[in-house]
């Protein structure tokens, strides 16, 4: 499946979920936040929450700002 | 001598340090972490982006304990309250805390509030039960709009955001201190020590900075400056300071002269 994962196209296999995905990518759960389709999806959900073909997804941090 | 009754009470959590700091235009992680330290800050904000996929890449966390500050994540860069409030949301997921620094921008070059939004997004935020500091510009009847939706404090600006001009218009704030209840934070415009402590000689609850110790030539030497003037400026406005006069009045008596 294809999906848009922060703002790029990525190539994933099919039955995916977002912990999946954490992990494959090699991030942590603590202090990232995750959004498929603009909603925000809570981290209890990681494991059960599966991804779909053209989902988009945002995984977002804090980075240093003023 | 330091008064250690005379805390900052935010959001119910309350801070010793009355100095702020972002933690943005560092040289170097190493840089951040050390000028944090210098600086005394508690409260230090953050931004909310997009993890680097490529994971060789170091993150700011790496180097900053959130444990021992308190993280404002703010909403740079948001031009709109959807934005702003999709931002603080993300926020909270990352951080588990209420806590943020709403910023809703009106236009690149000045980087100035666009109130209306602004106001849009603090009902919103509220009504969600996050703490919001509001970036605001340095008007009275804004800000005490801004107290009635229940934000937590207000922060007008000095100066736009990086200009380092100071404290611009200091009756405003002046105002806006006398006619809000909630905390004032000069947020953006300090370029100097002594603007720091002129903030807070007004009698402001607390001063927000980042480019002024970032990019100063010594950032770390700049910290502790900033450190020490705000607690000059606090110290100085509890204390009263005279009456401006015109004319001379001497310090020496008359009484005894000889000559």
């Amino acid at each position: 499946m294809q999906i848009i994962l922060n703002g790029e196209n990525s190539e994933q296999l099919d039955g995916l979920s977002i912990a999946g995905l954490l992990a494959k990518l090699g991030i942590g759960l603590e202090r990232v936040a995750v959004e498929v389709n603009l909603d925000i999806v809570p981290k209890s959900n990681y494991g059960t929450h599966m991804l779909s073909d053209g989902d988009r997804i945002e995984i977002v941090h804090f980075v240093g700002g003023g | 001598m330091t008064d250690n009754t005379d805390k900052l009470v935010i959001g119910g959590r309350v801070f010793s340090s009355r100095l702020m700091v972002g933690t943005g235009k560092y040289a170097s992680f190493e840089q951040t972490a050390r000028a944090l330290e210098v600086s005394g800050a508690e409260i230090i904000t953050v931004a909310v982006r997009r993890v680097n996929l490529d994971r060789s890449k170091e993150s700011l966390l790496d180097y900053i304990d959130p444990q021992k500050y308190t993280l404002l994540p703010n909403t740079a860069g948001c031009y709109t309250a959807d934005d702003a409030i999709r931002t603080c949301r993300l926020a909270r997921e990352a951080g588990m805390s209420d806590f943020v620094k709403l910023e809703v921008l009106g236009d690149e070059k000045t980087l100035f509030p666009d109130n209306e939004e602004l106001l849009k997004a603090a009902k919103v935020l509220v009504g969600e039960g996050f703490t919001v500091l509001p970036y605001c510009s340095d008007d009275v009847i804004l800000c005490k709009k801004l107290e009635d939706l229940g934000c937590a404090a207000v922060m007008p600006l000095g100066a736009p955001i990086g200009s380092g001009l100071g404290i611009r218009n200091p009756y405003n704030i002046k105002i806006i201190l006398e006619n809000v209840k909630i905390p004032v934070i000069v947020d953006a415009g300090v370029g100097c020590a002594s603007d720091a402590a002129i903030a807070m000689e007004l009698g402001c609850d607390g001063v927000l900075m980042n480019t002024a110790i970032a990019g100063a030539s010594d950032p770390i030497a700049m910290a502790e400056a900033m450190k020490l003037a705000v607690i000059a400026g606090r110290l100085s406005y509890k204390a009263g300071r005279i009456p401006r006069k015109l004319y001379a009045n001497a310090s020496s008596p008359l009484d005894g002269m000889f000559l």
